[in-house]
């Protein structure tokens, strides 16, 4: 599927082609991702959703080259990012940036927070001396933070302040595409939703491409045009966020809807529980990789890996019998 | 959340030394040690190579503090002067094993292919005794003053480059170096601002255990006879020169002896001073 086949007009900043990521390790080869593809139109915000180990956060490493691919293309304005040497790559690190998942070690513990900020402002010489220090206070001021708070160092900060430091480091560079690992997943309940809130106002004055990463679905649901849901490295669905939340067609998809609140008591469903652990990357199940724990399994399904199917307009699932449950619920 | 959300100063560092009461002696014992060395020429009462020969192996009284030796040489003024080049050749030492280490160290760390073969260096250096190395290569460098020193340092590079290799394996993956990555910035910037500026304290906790070490290891050399020249005074040559007067001048090793416990012992204590004042986890302030 292609993402432009509902928006013709709006051609994708970044398509993710076949991405593949196999981790070598003393029990065996880990194959981390498997054959994602996706496309993240420019000024959107395309979440990744599954649980742990399903490979979200890899993708996103990888798009970034933190993580060396080991196989696909990602086409950054026209550019495959797996195929520029080092060198060439500097230049694109300032276009795309990363926000981490843990506001704790992702700030160097020994720099001031005007360091932290200056270092990117720095490495591409965007600006010097006053101009600088002006710039790191505007990009302070813009995440909600105080000027003042340049000469400080991290531990002096709360979770919810450090992580708006990471977001200032990031808009620094002023770049077309964030990638946001779990942003708000390491903070406080109560201090989520502002990290959230600053996130979407600053992608929409911006003109801010995301791709958003989170297991946490409502999250995904109030921010996201479109939604990508991993499981165990290969993707499962994946389309326009409100057709997939109205019209989950995955089996795992229709569990993990099932699993998130919904905040009106009076919405009855029935709630699928799913049994076991995700299975070990080291040895996936033949087939579908959800087979293990799917309730609507069949022998079919462990013989091949099913394609990905389109079902709607830019929607497409990854599954032999999506035509015949897709009158089923749950 | 851990810190409060209204940022707190940061406590002085003086004020936090002064808490720390065996820092503090171990700092004084050493300022001392180190200024009677650095003013021998205006404190000692004789030049240390003065001979007279009517008052040889005199005891320690008024008028020689420390006794004379079997030469009619002054203990007290051989013991600060001998201080300057002992505390030289652990403070070179210690800066030298500092660079080869810290350098080794940062570059097995960092670069995997490199990692193999450094790592079996040091695991193979770090095999042999200290002193049987540094006996070799001064065995094959030939013995002089600057000699002692290259050996020591390269003797003790390893216990440098070991913490420094560790250390950068974890940093390195931490999610602030990912993130100066994904910004672009250079390697060795990373290596030098983000990964050396966290290893800051471990590595001067270390540098004065090396100190201490190659200090000694120096006057077990210049002792064993393969260290700096015999007329040189240094607090190892003067105790190898007393050896043969034990029964009848003890003060010609005691003294010399005394000075390196001190020093070594104030090195010691400044070092774990430093250790519980640079971790956090034991600095409850911060």
């Amino acid at each position: 599927m292609t993402a432009a086949s509902h928006i013709p007009t709006d051609a994708p900043l970044l398509s993710v082609r076949n991405l593949q990521k196999v981790f070598s390790t003393r029990g065996g080869d880990v194959r981390a991702v498997s054959d994602v593809s996706f496309e993240v139109r420019r000024g959107s915000i395309v979440g990744i959703v599954g649980e742990s180990g399903s490979g979200k956060t890899t993708v996103g490493r990888c798009i970034l080259r933190l993580v060396e691919p080991s196989g696909g293309e990602a086409v950054f304005d026209g550019t495959d990012l797996f195929g520029l040497p080092e060198k060439a790559l500097r230049g694109y690190r300032r276009r795309l940036q990363i926000i981490f998942q843990d506001p704790y070690s992702s700030l160097n513990p020994r720099m001031r927070v005007g360091e932290i900020i200056g270092e990117a402002i720095d490495t591409h010489g965007l600006a010097k001396g006053k101009a600088r220090e002006a710039r790191i206070a505007e990009l302070l001021g813009r995440v909600g933070l105080n000027p003042d708070h340049a000469r400080r160092y991290p531990h002096e900060f709360s979770g919810g302040q450090r992580q708006r430091i990471g977001i200032a480091r990031a808009l620094a560079v002023e770049p077309e595409l964030i990638i946001a690992d779990e942003p708000v997943s390491a903070l406080d309940v109560s201090v989520q939703a502002q990290v959230l809130n600053l996130i979407q106002e600053l992608q929409r004055e911006l003109g801010l491409t995301m791709v958003f990463i989170s297991h946490d679905l409502s999250v995904v649901e109030y921010l996201c045009d479109d939604i990508v849901v991993l499981y165990l490295g290969r993707i499962m669905e994946k389309g326009p966020a409100q057709e997939v939340y109205a019209n989950p067609r995955h089996p795992y998809t229709k569990v993990l809807l099932s699993a998130a609140p919904v905040p009106d008591p009076s919405v009855k469903r029935e709630r699928v529980i799913l049994k076991g652990d995700i299975p070990s990357p080291l040895n996936p199940p033949s087939g579908c990789v959800f087979r293990t724990r799917c309730p609507h399994v069949i022998d079919a399904c462990a013989s091949a890996v099913p394609d990905i199917e389109e079902v709607g307009p830019g929607h497409s699932v990854a599954c032999i019998r999506q035509k015949e449950l897709a009158s089923v619920v749950g | 959340m851990a810190a409060s959300s209204a940022p707190v100063a940061r406590p002085r560092l003086a004020s936090l030394i002064l808490q720390r009461k065996t820092l503090l002696i171990g700092l004084i014992v050493l300022a001392v040690i180190a200024l009677l060395a650095i003013l021998a020429p205006l404190i000692a009462p004789y030049s240390p190579s003065r001979l007279s020969v009517v008052n040889r192996l005199k005891p320690p009284s008024e008028r020689w503090f420390f006794g004379t030796d079997e030469f009619g040489r002054d203990v007290f003024s051989r013991t600060i002067y001998a201080g300057q080049l002992s505390l030289l050749v652990g403070a070179a030492a210690t800066v030298l094993a500092a660079v080869l280490g810290i350098t080794l160290g940062l570059v097995a760390g960092f670069f995997r292919k490199l990692d193999g073969v450094i790592a079996r260096i040091i695991d193979a250096m770090m095999a042999f005794p200290d002193i049987l190395l540094a006996i070799s290569l001064v065995a094959a460098l030939g013995p002089s003053l600057a000699t002692v020193i290259v050996a020591l340092g390269i003797v003790y590079a390893p216990r440098l480059a070991r913490i420094v290799r560790a250390s950068t394996l974890i940093i390195r993956e931490l999610p602030y170096v990912e993130a100066a990555r994904a910004l672009g910035v250079p390697t060795w910037k990373i290596m030098t601002r983000h990964v050396l500026r966290n290893l800051v304290s471990p590595i001067l906790v270390q540098a004065t255990f090396i100190f201490a070490y190659a200090m000694l290891a120096e006057a077990s050399l210049s002792f064993l006879g393969v260290g700096v020249s015999p007329e040189i005074p240094t607090w190892g040559t003067m105790i190898a020169g007393g050896r043969q007067y034990i029964g009848q001048a003890d003060w010609m090793m005691l003294f010399p002896g005394a000075a390196i416990v001190l020093t070594v012992l104030s090195l010691q204590l400044v070092g774990d001073g430093l250790r519980d004042l640079l971790d956090p986890r034991l600095r409850k302030d911060l």
